[in-house]
This record gives C-alpha cells, structure tokens and sequence, in this order.
C-alpha cells in the first residue's frame, strides 16, 4: 500500500514541475516533453534518478524522465558490456519495447478511429 | 458611492488576480492526474511482481500496457478531456506520449497513410526520441571516456 502511495506522490509531484514550468515560463507542453526526456537521460546518468525510481517505483518510471532514465541505463550497460559500440546500441534496445509499441499501438488506432468532429 | 473603475483598470485588475489560482487550479489537477497514472501503473507493476516477473520485465511490461491504454483512450477521444483536465499530468506520463502520436495521426488521416498517418505520428514524438537519443549517444560516449580514464 505505501509503494503505491510513494507512486502516486513521484508521478504527482514529477508532473507539476512540469506543470509549473508551462504556466510560468510559457514553454509549450512539446518542449516539456523533450526536456523532461533529457532531464532523464542526465539524471540517469548520474545515478540520481535510479535513486528516485528505488523510491517512487512506476510513479518515476512512468513520466518522461524515466524513459529517459532507461536510455541512460540502456546505453551505460551496454558500454560496460561491450565498449564503444554501447554507445550506439544501448540507449534505443533498452527503450525498443517502449518505442515500438507505441509505434505498432499508435499506428492500430489511429488507423481504427475516427478523429472527433471539431 | 461605489468607486467607478475604467475597463482597462478593471483588465488589470483581472490580470493580476487571476493567475494565482489559475496556476494553483493547474498544479493541484496536474498533482492528481499526474498521480493517479502513475498509481494504476504502480497496480499493475506490483501484480507482475507478484506472479513472479523479474523487476526490470515488469517495469517494461508496466510502460508497454500504459502506452496501449494511452493509444486507447486516445482513439476513443478520451485522453484529450483527460489532457484538457490534467495539463502536464496527463501529457508527462507515458500514456501522454503515446497520445502524442496517436492524436496528430488521426487528425492527418486524410493526408494519406504514409505522409499523412506515417509522417505526422512524429510530430511531437520524434523530437522526443531524437533528443532523448541524441542525449543517450553523448551520455554514453562521456560515459565511455571516463572509465578509460578512470
């Protein structure tokens, strides 16, 4: 029960900085997005974010940064494993579920549904 | 006698009021939205657990059924009322993402399915994967040269 508490707080907590950002700077909501994504991948790498994931469970996974987080993962084992080419591998295997799933669950439904009259 | 304010007073006036609570309105309904994703996500993570999935398979297994609820809830135009309550609560989260590519792919159907469907399902996704691994690539390479050096 506490797990999914600490989820809901991370997840919550993640999304109004975001939030904060858009009302105050005026950064449109796609900026957001890739910022939170980068943010990700630097805190990744910097162990900080795996910290926060020990904590918050899918409430940090969840949001943007962790998909970042998990191209930092990605690439950092990779290059543990296999040197310089984990440079170039590591980052998108981590992330491929990710990626093409919403490619293949996007591509379905957009094709299956009917864009709501404006 | 009441005092008699001009309009451009009264415009002020609303411009300075308005927001603080419009933020707070945002922030709180951000919080929940936000929150409340991440917690049926963090249901089914601990279901998986529970029947024995290892940590790193769950966490992905987690982020793959919510990108397919995100595609959902899009297709049924329900993710946008979500999206218009929870602002950044609803467009951080995973499912956010992957309502950033269906959205824009339904909107462009009728330009056809390679330029229309095919093109525009990366209008907001591919800067995020270009950035996200562009940034994976250069964190990597300064990763690689530390531990030469190191």
């Amino acid at each position: 029960m506490t797990d999914i508490i600490k989820a809901f707080i991370t997840g919550g907590i993640i999304c109004v900085i975001a939030q904060l950002l858009i009302d105050y700077t005026k950064i449109t909501p796609a900026r957001i997005m890739v910022l939170f994504v980068v943010t990700g991948v630097v805190l990744g790498v910097l162990g900080i974010y795996p910290a926060i994931v020990e904590f918050g469970q899918a409430g940090a996974t969840i949001p943007l940064t962790g998909f970042g987080n998990t191209l930092a993962k990605g690439v950092i084992k990779a290059v543990n494993e296999t040197g310089l080419t984990g440079v170039l591998t590591g980052g998108v295997k981590a992330a491929s579920a990710g990626i093409s799933s919403a490619i293949t669950f996007g591509y379905i439904m957009a094709i299956v549904s009917k864009p709501k009259l404006k | 006698m009441s005092k008699k304010i001009t309009r451009h007073e009264y415009q002020h006036l609303v411009e300075k009021t308005m927001p603080p609570s419009r933020v707070f309105r945002d922030v709180l309904a951000a919080f929940v939205t936000g929150g409340l994703i991440c917690t049926i996500a963090q249901i089914f993570f601990m279901g998986m657990e529970s029947l024995g999935v290892d940590e790193e398979t769950a966490y992905m297994l987690t982020t793959v059924i919510m990108i397919f609820l995100g595609a959902v809830l899009t297709g049924l135009n329900i993710y946008d009322k979500i999206g218009k309550f929870g602002g950044a609560g609803a467009s951080i989260p995973v499912t956010g993402f992957s309502n950033s590519i269906v959205s824009p792919a339904m909107e462009y159907k009728k330009e056809g399915y390679v330029m229309g469907v095919g093109a525009k399902m990366f209008l907001i996704a591919g800067p995020v994967l270009v950035y996200g691994i562009f940034a994976s690539v250069v964190a990597g390479l300064i990763y690689y040269l530390w531990i030469q050096v190191m």
